[in-house]
């Protein structure tokens, strides 16, 4: 689905001259292959390089060096830009500054209007899309009328009605309350367990990755790590080192186990740990 | 020495959309050197109590007493009130504005009527309490990271030397590392100097570790004032969903459930005790007193000491390249 | 800024409603160009009548439209007392320098009628077509100019955009203002220059939020595959309907007779 070989992004500054006075690998070296259908999470602290990694799969950054494949397009082939978009859609970090339609279907819309699809497929697809995300009441209201989370919900389903295979979410739920966040994280899983649709999802919340099929971990433009959530919050030490935080109940346990208590070393959910607990004696 | 509101209701003008943000009759006193959390979901109306606190805001209803003054006394100076009680915004680092970080700090404490030079005498101390580094002192504040932004935004309010400090949700939409680094501050600045903190925030976590105080805020009422403890266990105060529990809390829950608790307090013969925690840190307490009275001992064999070896981490000196990197990294994200 | 009707919408499902856009565009128009050049109380009444039906029509409260004059009054109240005071004439009393005259009074009264009208005439289209519609409209309406090189579509966009972006700003302006005035900022008193300086800590900041906010847009937009008007579909084309003719025909014949009326009233004896 998605193949990312050798990437390196260079973000230069220029001075009023137009010199460069310096340089930084803002991406340094990343690979990386995505199956359909897979749930990603991108963790990383902020400056570590995942959003400008994320922002080469939609084609708005494009590599310095090295190749991103989207369905076997190539991002840096103009010809492919479109349906490499359409494939692979987007959601940004700040609800407000990413709706365009004064009216939630309309907002809806857009994408597929760009897409130039015929009209009654676009009200078909505006139907489903506010379905899935379960925004159909309000799909005749203002957007600046809803919560944070439910906008942030409009704006997927704005780029569900395109039809992509993928959808990339930039720390969607960043700016939201733990209502907000818990709606917008259920309408991403059920998109993904549903309909098949890959998901990478930026982050910084634990309690969101946990069920990820896999994670990555981010840090100076390069990947850290890549494995399995169980395997990930194993490395506690590294994790807290490279400024990250792990799940409450890895947390938890990690530190009695550093008291001598014996716990396993791969608990993740609060019932694990339960479990792991009344088994001791 | 105190904050005291008495009664106080507030109504948004006809506007009826923002009906939801009016208060009812709140009565509160907040003594000095407290450090207190307020909570309550979106529109519950945090941000228009806390407006009330530093007189942005008139109640239509009621008394606010500072220091046993009435500040709705006709002669009351509300700029020195702001100046007392000082307040930061949510994302407060988008009121920057000057051309270099010191000048921008410098703000706060010249419209209190300081010289420049008594104010840069401020502003230096400021930046110095929140951790920006001198080098950063004539820059433009809009070339630092999110997180550096944010704590230059906190130090042109402390600049003013408040007694009281509220900051509207000061760590939203900062990585971990960030988050820590501003509530680390907000502990340092009311341990050392006795500040008086509000703190409002939606993270119940970051709640029950740093408050001593929760107010509870729904729909415009004040539903409870207490102990992280006292709040936590009244769980009337959670059954809608616009609230929740630190992870602590319904962690000990599934605990209890699972007669963890129970079976070992019955050892002692104490019958059914149910185990209640708020923080990780009391969590790991309770878990291992319990342990304990089922005759547990620490298991020798233990990941302890291979843990530590790790643990060490990043010397300080590291970690602070580390910060500047992300600052120019982030920039390169910012780009496009 | 809430006191503000013009630009803001009214739902409602009503006849007026589901008018196609250029019909209302065209309808509006006509009913404020006709007032333009109209100088008869008959006129008058009748852009009244029909007003009034248009706005019983789209269900929409009146006193949500008049609420549309409220920041006019005062260029209202200025024009009765310029034209009052200063148009000369039959004169009915005076007092000091100055003196009032019965055309001034009738002046003064036609002028504040038309006023009236014109506003609350551009409030019922905006209240009864959402933004998009309307810049859909006046991108169809308008589309002639595309071969003139006009960029028509991109007005348009920028139009809907500004539309929705403005209740954000508004917030913001607010959020920033309070914030700077927690610092101590005085917005209030002092000179002008005092004044005008107090306000760039608040400009200031504004702005970096709205280049901000427009390049976080840009780049959603692009994500969406946003590429200008060329190959783009619409969720809501405007086709006209049996009811938007029908609405036309009505128009027309308003034209007729608001002409009709201003070429016979002064003969009649109803012009002044």
């Amino acid at each position: 689905m998605i193949k990312i070989k050798d990437l390196i992004f260079l973000y230069q500054k220029k001075n009023d001259e137009g010199q460069v006075v310096h340089e930084t690998k803002a991406v340094d070296g990343v690979s990386m292959e995505v199956h359909q259908g897979e749930f990603i999470a991108i963790l990383g602290h902020n400056g570590s390089g995942k959003s400008t990694l994320a922002k080469h799969i939609n084609g708005i950054l494009y590599p310095s060096d090295g190749d991103v494949f989207v369905k076997n397009m190539n991002t840096k082939e103009e010809a492919n830009i479109w349906s490499i978009r359409q494939s692979a859609g987007m959601v940004f970090q700040n609800p407000d500054n990413q709706i365009i339609g004064t009216i939630v279907e309309e907002d809806v819309a857009f994408g597929p209007e760009n897409l130039g699809i015929p009209t009654e497929e676009i009200w078909k697809r505006v139907d489903a899309a506010l379905k899935a995300v379960r925004m159909e009441a309000f799909r005749e209201k203002s957007p600046n009328r809803l919560s944070g989370g439910q906008k942030q919900r409009v704006a997927i389903a704005g780029v569900l009605a395109m039809e992509p295979d993928c959808i990339i979410l930039d720390e969607p739920t960043a700016m939201l309350d733990p209502k907000g966040r818990r709606g917008v994280i259920e309408a991403v899983k059920s998109l993904n367990k549903e309909k098949g649709i890959t998901i990478l999802l930026i982050t910084h919340y634990m309690d969101e990755v946990i069920d990820a099929d896999r994670i990555f971990v981010m840090d100076k433009g390069k990947v850290a790590m890549n494995d399995k959530p169980e395997e990930i919050f194993k490395r506690v030490d590294e994790l807290k080192a490279l400024g990250l935080e792990v799940p409450f109940a890895t947390e938890l346990a990690w530190q009695l186990r550093k008291e001598g208590v014996d716990l396993p070393d791969t608990i993740l959910r609060r019932e694990e740990l339960v479990k792991a607990l009344c088994q001791l004696n | 020495m105190s904050i005291k509101l008495e009664n106080v209701s507030y109504q948004y003008s006809q506007n009826s959309a923002a009906r939801q943000n009016t208060l009812k009759n709140i009565s509160l006193e907040i003594n000095k050197g407290e450090f207190v959390a307020l909570v309550g979901h979106t529109g519950s109306g945090k941000s228009t109590l806390v407006q009330h606190l530093n007189g942005l805001l008139t109640a239509t209803e009621g008394k606010y007493y500072f220091h046993g003054e009435d500040v709705y006394a006709e002669k009351y100076n509300k700029k020195m009130l702001r100046s007392k009680v000082g307040m930061t915004f949510q994302y407060p680092e988008h009121q920057l504005f000057e051309s270099t970080v010191l000048k921008d700090v410098c703000f706060g404490p010249m419209n209190m009527g300081l010289t420049e030079e008594e104010a840069i005498v401020e502003a230096k101390k400021a930046l110095d309490a929140v951790g920006i580094l001198e080098k950063h002192y004539y820059k433009s504040p809009f070339e630092l990271s999110g997180g550096q932004k944010r704590r230059v935004a906190i130090a042109g309010v402390l600049a003013m030397n408040p007694e009281y400090f509220i900051l509207d949700e000061p760590t939203a939409g900062l990585d971990p590392r960030g988050r820590r680094k501003i509530l680390n501050l907000i502990k340092k600045l009311h341990e050392e100097r006795n500040m008086s903190i509000l703190l409002v925030s939606h993270c119940m976590e970051d709640v029950a570790e740093y408050a001593d105080r929760i107010l509870v805020l729904k729909k415009g009422e004040l539903v409870g004032d207490g102990s992280p403890k006292e709040i936590f266990a009244n769980r009337v105060l959670f059954e809608d969903k616009g609230l929740l529990v630190p992870e602590a809390v319904s962690f000990m829950d599934e605990l209890n459930k699972s007669g963890f608790c129970t079976r070992r307090c019955v050892y002692e013969g104490t019958g059914d005790k149910n185990c209640f925690a708020t923080t990780v840190d009391e969590a790991k307490e309770v878990i291992l007193e319990m342990l304990k009275k089922g005759g547990w001992q620490p298991s020798e064999k233990g990941p302890k000491a291979e843990k530590t070896k790790k643990a060490g981490g990043r010397s300080e000196k590291e970690m602070r390249t580390g910060e500047e990197e992300a600052v120019i990294m982030e920039k390169g994200e910012n780009l496009s | 800024m809430r006191e503000i009707t013009i630009g803001q919408y009214y739902m409602a499902d009503s006849p007026i409603h589901r008018l196609d856009p250029r019909v209302k565009l065209a309808g509006t128009f006509a009913f404020m160009l006709t007032l333009l050049f109209q100088k008869n109380f008959p006129a008058y009444v009748i852009a009244v009548l029909v007003l009034f039906i248009v706005v019983k029509m789209s269900t929409v409260p009146f006193k949500f439209i008049v609420r549309g004059l409220k920041p006019i009054a005062v260029i209202i109240l200025f024009s009765i007392i310029v034209n009052m005071l200063f148009v000369p004439g039959e004169p009915l009393f005076k007092f000091w320098l100055f003196q009032i005259t019965r055309e001034g009074i009738v002046m003064a009264i036609g002028l504040s009628i038309r006023l009236s009208l014109l506003i609350l005439g551009a409030s019922v289209m905006t209240l009864t077509t959402t933004p998009n519609e309307l810049t859909d409209g006046i991108e169809k309406a308008f589309g002639g100019l595309k071969r003139l090189g006009v960029p028509i579509h991109e007005i348009a966009m920028m139009m809907s955009i500004a539309l929705r972006f403005i209740p954000i700003l508004t917030e913001e302006t607010d959020r920033i203002m309070k914030a700077q005035m927690a610092r101590g900022a005085d917005l209030d008193s002092g000179n002008l220059i005092q004044k005008i300086k107090s306000l760039i800590p608040i400009l200031v900041p504004l702005f970096v939020a709205a280049i901000r906010r427009a390049g976080d847009l840009a780049m959603a937009m692009e994500a969406k595959c946003y590429n200008g008007s060329v190959g783009r579909t619409k969720m809501k084309p405007l086709v006209y309907q049996k009811r938007d003719r029908f609405a036309y025909a009505i128009i027309l014949v308003y034209i007729a007779v608001m002409i009709g009326l201003a070429v016979l009233a002064p003969r009649l004896g109803f012009g002044f």
